[in-house]
């Protein structure tokens, strides 16, 4: 592995592929929200009474309900909070890469996917920065070949300890 | 007396023939309906398998019934019978004698048929003549026949009625408000057929476009195929000028027609001459007198395509006993108000929780915690199926979750012929009860 500037990680893609596991997926939850007042400010309480710190999260929605992703540093025993509590929570693996920030990072990004025949489902981003880079959460189709594809020209791909560090940097 | 036209003064037509029926002497319409009952008994031993095999098991011979006294003697026939004997089981005539058949609703993908062979469609025009003429409606009238034809045979059964009475139908199902009333005023309608909801609704819309339906000659109401209330007929009456008729029947067995009031108002008449009513208590099956509230079971007596025995209705009503004002020797049922069974009625289509039950396990191979909740917007019913999401359906992806609800509502409407709005819900948010369930929500205030 080589250290890039930047202070992440740069994945060598031959070692990727003698690696055992998939260190690259971000644990997410999902949870079923119904379109009404109070629902969505249900999950978020139960997380803060539980001293949880909601790292990034996005939400999306229909006329009649909604999805709220979240993720957090613990995310089983959020997924216990939230499910003792009655709601239902799926866990989903997605995964966080890195973004020039600057006009055309996002569009050089998903050029890269394209031709790989990678789908990208939802995304949405970090607040968090670092120096020109900013993080974007992914929901692939096909995440093996997203990563592949990424790897190869030289994208960077965080995994959850890198992601978390960066989250305590000022 | 009701201001108008001259036409509105006269709140009893003139007698018609067919009517005569209505005011048999208590013996004759006894030593007619006996003899009816041995004939039937006769050919539904002969010709169904069913009945044949029922009264078997009970060492029952045909000539055993010798009266109507006697009938209590026979098995009841239920719904879940009619399914089973999907498609021909209850036929007693070929098909080359059925002129008409018509299938409706369907639990587990069994629908329950009826047949007609053309006495049998004679013999329902005539009741139906004898309600219309109940109902103070004659030749000369204009009648608009708002009953729809997705109504299992309402629609078709007020067309054949009111042509045989002499009189001018107009069926224009509902759902078209505005040209109903242009209708109205065009061609003079005198008197019209739909669901009081429906009517209820009609006046609503006439008052929008400044048409006050109590200046119009329409003075006359036949209205069915779900419950009102006395407070609902009032309105009725007050708002647009008329009289305002109940009219019962009974899909399998001929459709409406089966019972209808007179001009006093105080009961449905039954033709008992064809339909033989008695009173059960549903939980012993035991006869009960007259005056006393039961389920209404009913005995077809000249039926020839599919007569039945006994057939429970599972409506909740009571005979009663004292004679009528009006004069007709035929007893009356109270109205229905409730059933003995969970269905309900929407757009005049039967609905069982349980045809909404099999869909959800078809798509989801499990029960969910659901919820039915019926609403009425502008006089028509609508139906709002609430499914919790439960982990195993619960998707990260909206996409998904679409999926999942259209394609539960068209497994639904395939089922019910309804469409039907699904609504996804949070875990837990149904309530939960000990015992029955309660899966329907009826708000629509009847």
């Amino acid at each position: 592995m080589v250290t890039a500037p930047s202070g992440g990680f740069r994945v060598n893609p031959t070692a990727l592929a003698t690696q055992a596991g998939p260190p690259m997926k971000i644990t997410q939850l999902s949870v079923f929200v119904e379109n009404k007042p109070g629902r969505l400010a249900l999950p978020c309480r139960l997380l803060a009474q539980a001293g949880i710190n909601i790292v990034t999260l996005s939400l999306a929605d229909t006329q009649q309900f909604g999805i709220l992703r979240l993720i957090v540093r613990d995310w089983s025993r959020a997924k216990e909070v939230l499910e003792r509590a009655g709601l239902a929570v799926n866990v989903t693996e997605v995964l966080a890469v890195e973004v020039a920030d600057r006009p055309g990072g996002l569009a050089e990004l998903l050029d890269v996917l394209e031709p790989a025949g990678v789908n990208v489902e939802y995304m949405y981003a970090f607040a968090t920065r670092l120096g020109d880079k900013a993080v974007l959460v992914f929901r692939f189709d096909r995440p093996e070949e997203a990563i592949r594809a990424l790897a190869e020209r030289g994208m960077n791909v965080l995994d959850q300890v890198e992601l978390f560090a960066r989250m305590e940097k000022p | 007396m009701i201001p108008g036209s001259p036409l509105k003064a006269l709140s009893i037509a003139p007698f018609h023939p067919a009517s005569s029926l209505d005011f048999l002497p208590a013996e004759q319409l006894r030593q007619l309906q006996s003899h009816r009952l041995r004939q039937t008994v006769r050919r539904a031993y002969d010709r169904v398998a069913l009945y044949r095999k029922r009264l078997d098991q009970r060492d029952l011979r045909p000539e055993r019934i010798c009266t109507v006294e006697d009938i209590a003697l026979l098995p009841l026939t239920t719904k879940a019978d009619l399914r089973e004997a999907y498609p021909r089981g209850m036929f007693a005539a070929t098909l080359g004698e059925i002129v008409r058949l018509q299938a409706s609703g369907s639990v587990a993908g069994k629908p329950t048929v009826s047949a007609f062979t053309q006495h049998d469609l004679n013999m329902w025009t005539g009741v139906l003549v004898r309600a219309l003429a109940a109902f103070g409606i004659r030749q000369g009238d204009v009648i608009l026949n708002a009953f729809g034809y997705e109504l299992f045979t309402g629609g078709l059964g007020f067309d054949y009625g009111s042509e045989a009475l002499g009189a001018t139908v107009i069926p224009v199902p509902a759902g078209q408000t505005d040209r109903q009333i242009q209708i109205m005023k065009d061609f003079g309608v005198s008197a019209i057929c739909c669901t009081p909801s429906y009517f209820l609704h009609l006046i609503e819309r006439a008052e929008e476009r400044g048409v006050d339906l109590s200046t119009l000659p329409l003075r006359v109401g036949a209205f069915g195929a779900e419950p009102w209330t006395e407070a609902m007929r009032a309105r009725i009456q007050q708002s647009a000028g008329i009289k305002a008729y109940d009219i019962y029947g009974v899909s399998e067995i001929i459709g409406p027609g089966v019972a209808a009031e007179c001009h006093a108002q105080q009961g449905l008449h039954v033709f008992e001459d064809q339909f033989y009513p008695e009173i059960i208590d549903p939980e012993t099956h035991q006869v009960l007198p007259d005056g006393q509230e039961g389920e209404l079971v009913l005995t077809t007596l000249t039926k020839e395509a599919m007569p039945l025995l006994r057939f429970r209705t599972r409506d909740i009503t009571a005979l009663v006993p004292e004679p009528c004002p009006c004069g007709r020797t035929l007893r009356r049922i109270r109205r229905i108000s409730r059933r003995s069974d969970d269905m309900f009625i929407v757009r005049g289509v039967n609905v069982f929780p349980s045809q909404i039950e099999a869909a959800l396990l078809a798509v989801e191979g499990t029960l969910p915690h659901y919820q039915i909740v019926l609403t009425r917007e502008k006089g028509l019913d609508e139906i709002e199926v609430q499914i919790e999401v439960t982990p195993n359906v619960f998707s990260d992806r909206i996409s998904a979750l679409e999926n999942l609800q259209q394609t539960i509502a068209r497994q639904i409407e395939h089922s019910l012929g309804l469409r039907v709005a699904v609504t996804l819900v949070e875990p837990h948010t149904i309530p939960r009860s000990e015992g029955k369930a309660r899966r329907v929500i009826d708000r629509r205030g009847i």
